[in-house]
């Protein structure tokens, strides 16, 4: 799933245009984002904060078994990384 | 209109300065390959920057028909495209890398916070609410939580 300071609706023209089956989530005050430190204050449009790019897999139980916590907001996780590291959940 | 009086090679460096500015963000981007380091970009650059002397040194030449303007022109226009080609090396290495340390984020090992946001149709999920909800009639391995800058 993938959490956005994006309003519903915006994330819901995302979804439809890109064609993404998996859920959206709209965190606009940043609650979840500050949570889990990953606010990157005042980047948004308007000076307002939004969150850093950030991958966490997390297995069945809640506990993180791999995070991607980019240096560069050009470099990104790839799906292959992602497909190689989910094997480590069983 | 004198074919030969234009200084083409000033005029195509300059369209390839901004074609390698441009074509990271339209094409190379979507490339992994290309979009983790620019290097196909900053080769255009580099191509670019080569046509750009040579339209420099054309510029400068004495057989010009207007000497002060064909000067002028290729300064212009040379220092433009090395403007062009420092915002961009600017903004990918040092832009690109303004992001927040993060050091309280969960690491490996560590339970991550549990949340309840809305989805786009406003309707509340939680993430222990995913890892339980079954999947075609399976409970899933986990789930990938990823934080992205929205804007989209």
């Amino acid at each position: 799933m993938a959490i956005s300071v994006d309003a519903p609706d915006v994330s819901r023209d995302l979804a439809q245009k890109a064609g993404y089956t998996f859920p959206l989530l709209s965190d606009q005050n940043t609650e979840v984002i500050r949570r889990y430190d990953l606010v990157h204050a005042g980047a948004g449009e308007n000076g307002h904060d939004i969150a850093r790019p950030a991958e966490f897999l997390v297995d069945s139980t809640g506990t993180v078994r791999w995070i991607n916590l980019t240096e560069n907001y050009f470099v990104r996780a790839r799906p292959e990384q992602v497909l190689e590291v989910s094997k480590l959940l069983k | 209109m004198n074919v030969r009086r234009i200084n083409w090679p000033l005029w195509v460096g300059f369209l390839l300065t901004i074609a390698a500015f441009m074509t990271y963000f339209f094409v190379f981007v979507w490339i992994p390959f290309t979009r983790d380091f620019p290097w196909a970009n900053l080769l255009l650059f580099a191509f670019a920057g080569v046509l750009l002397f040579m339209g420099l040194r054309r510029g400068f030449a004495s057989d010009r028909p207007h000497p002060t303007r064909s000067k002028i022109v290729a300064v212009i226009v040379s220092a433009f495209s090395l403007l062009v080609c420092a915002l961009f090396v600017f903004s990918f290495f040092v832009v690109g890398r303004w992001l927040p340390a993060s050091k309280g984020a969960p690491q490996v090992g560590q339970r991550v916070p549990e949340f309840t946001l809305p989805d786009t149709t406003g309707k509340p999920v939680s993430l222990n609410e995913l890892l339980r909800s079954p999947i075609n009639g399976k409970t899933p391995r986990g789930v990938l939580l990823v934080f992205y800058r929205g804007y989209w």
